[in-house]
């Protein structure tokens, strides 16, 4: 086995055991880049100097007893809508061709903080806008299970980066699933925490309501472990939680004893693949006959989840891309006045999917239309949050598939763009409630694809979250590895 | 049924410079969009506030204090054109 494919927690003691140091472990990590990269295209840029240069540090330091902690000398990947100081970052997007960001993300630089060290930036839908990472300027990423198919999106580059080991954890960004739905399809764990738990400063802004950054990882552990070193209240992000952080190990290893556990009705039926929703049974099941009580929960309003946050996604993201016009930064095509130059240099710098939902979002926004889409969307919004309320007072977690299906075939969606936002049915709704949910591996389908178990809990309630999340884990003991990681 | 929008009104609100066969297909896109999009409308929302934050967080207060902020020449470096310390952009109105 190669150091590439150890989870964070088990490099961790590897380095303080001194059974390798950091130069090691990221020339491994570099060297599994080097041999799946060109299949795969996990990665849009890898800073193999910077990494060398910070593993190095990372010895010097514990060799001379500076201990940063768990994230010492952990290679970690960063999606490219994460600002990084000095390396570029594109959003997958040509508008952003060869920008370099004067400053770090919050998160970013509190990972650097911590000692992880970052290996590069990872593909992405652009500007997170898709379900696949096949919207991409730069071309798709594969899915490391099965090449043929997608990753899922939009953190399909930092998913496929961990599942092939050419980083041993990730950042994504979450503003719909895109953090759990390519986890899921790359059989990992991926979380996005309560809205407001992570700095949302310096993160490329899509639906700024959403938005949430999050950790993909191979375990629950080291989910928990990056989530440490990056959530708390930044006063550059005046969305950030200020109140006193939950401690997220506080309730792990209490089991599901008596613990009530709601099965989202409105999340199973048509479009459902059976080997999905079989293999979710199967995972309740097992938490029933560890003393959980399950029940059978409705939230008749996630019926129309979708059509809400197709309305309001796209209308803060039409707000916040406003600010991509050839002025400042990134492309500009010429034009013979200010107008014409900004008007050219969007069309063309943009993509397809990009341009859709700005149309999208400048529609619901404009006179006329606005209280009948947007307004009307944002109270629907609330209407979601009481169903989730109503739930909880019956419920403690609720559970469902983290995706319909599991990983499509590359193109299978792309001339659709109503199926492909359908990939986020499950995983919206947390999203406009502002509520974390975790993706856990449960199996693998016939044709070995893996599956993902999603679990939602309320605001701030981490803590059972991974509580859940471990517990879920440990039933499954998912141990399985795609082929391309395999000697 | 597609809803039928006005493409080339919203294309000009949104800066983007698009010709005729983009915006046909836009339109057609957008419409079976909207018509999902348009079940919102279905449920009645009569003296239901619309969410702002969603953990119901209102305004964030700070001490109005003087800070640095990047510097300038920094900010300009990743400008298309900038002169003299200022952006530079092609003429807001068209000459005479």
């Amino acid at each position: 086995m190669s150091l590439a494919d150890l989870t964070i927690a088990e490099a961790a003691k590897g380095l303080r055991r001194g059974a390798f140091g950091a130069r090691e472990l990221i020339d491994a990590v570099l060297e599994r880049a080097a041999k799946t990269e060109a299949e795969l295209h996990a990665y849009l840029t890898i800073d193999h100097e910077g990494a060398r240069e910070a593993a190095a540090r990372a010895d010097e330091e514990l060799a001379s007893g500076v201990d940063r902690g768990p994230l010492h000398g952990i290679p970690v990947a960063l999606k490219d809508n994460l600002c990084t100081e000095g390396l570029e970052t594109t959003c997958a997007s040509q508008i952003l061709a060869g920008y370099h960001p004067p400053y770090d993300a919050t998160a970013v630089r509190k990972l650097r903080e911590a000692g992880a060290i970052p290996v590069g930036k990872t593909n992405l839908d652009e500007f997170a806008m898709g379900s696949s990472t096949e919207n991409s300027a730069y071309g798709p990423t594969r899915n490391p299970w099965d090449t043929d198919r997608v990753p899922g999106g939009s953190s399909g580059g930092s998913a496929a980066a961990v599942a092939a080991g050419s980083a041993l954890g990730a950042l994504g960004s979450d503003t719909g699933g895109s953090i759990r739905q390519p986890a899921a399809l790359c059989g990992l764990v991926g979380m996005k925490p309560t809205y407001g738990l992570v700095s949302r400063y310096g993160l490329v802004a899509f639906a700024s309501s959403l938005d949430q950054i999050g950790p993909i990882t191979r375990t629950v552990e080291d989910a928990i472990l990056l989530l440490e070193a990056i959530a708390g209240h930044d006063p550059a992000d005046a969305t950030s939680w200020a109140g006193e952080l939950p401690d997220f190990r506080s309730e792990l290893g209490r089991g599901v004893e008596g613990l009530r556990i709601g099965i989202v009705e409105e999340l199973s039926g048509d479009g459902y693949e059976p080997a999905v929703l079989a293999a979710v049974d199967a995972m309740v099941s097992s938490l029933e006959a560890e003393g959980a009580r399950v029940q059978e929960v409705s939230l008749p309003t996630f019926d129309v989840a979708l059509s809400a946050y197709y309305l309001i996604a796209p209308a803060e993201a039409s707000a916040n891309l406003a600010r991509f016009d050839g002025v400042r930064y990134g492309l500009r095509v010429p034009g013979a006045t200010t107008e014409e130059m900004m008007a050219r240099t969007r069309a063309e710098g943009f993509g397809p999917e990009v341009i859709r939902r700005i149309l999208l979002g400048t529609y619901a926004l404009s006179a006329g239309y606005y209280d009948a889409f947007y307004g009307q969307a944002h109270r629907v919004r609330t209407l979601i949050t009481r169903d989730f309320a109503r739930a909880y007072e019956q419920v403690d977690v609720l559970v469902s598939p983290t995706s319909p299906t599991v990983a499509f075939p590359v193109g299978a969606r792309t001339e659709d763009p109503l199926a492909m936002y359908l990939s986020d049915i499950c995983t919206i709704p947390s999203n406009l409630a502002g509520h974390p949910a975790i993706s856990i591996p449960i199996g693998l389908d016939p044709a070995g694809l893996p599956i993902g178990f999603q679990v939602m809990a309320p605001a701030l309630s981490e803590p059972l979250l991974f509580r859940v999340a471990a517990e879920v884990e440990r039933l499954a003991s998912f141990d399985a590895r795609p082929e391309v990681v395999t000697p | 049924m597609p809803i039928d929008i006005d493409i080339s009104h919203v294309a000009r609100l949104a800066r983007l410079a698009l010709d005729d066969e983009q915006l046909e297909r836009y339109r057609r896109q957008l419409g079976v969009i909207l018509e999902h999009a348009a079940r919102v409308q279905a449920l009645d929302t009569e003296g239901v506030e619309p969410t702002g934050h969603p953990l119901g967080f209102t305004n964030a207060f700070r001490d109005d204090q003087v800070r640095p902020s990047l510097e300038r020449d920094v900010v300009l470096a990743e400008a298309p054109d900038h002169r003299d310390g200022y952006f530079v952009v092609p003429p807001a109105l068209e000459g005479p």
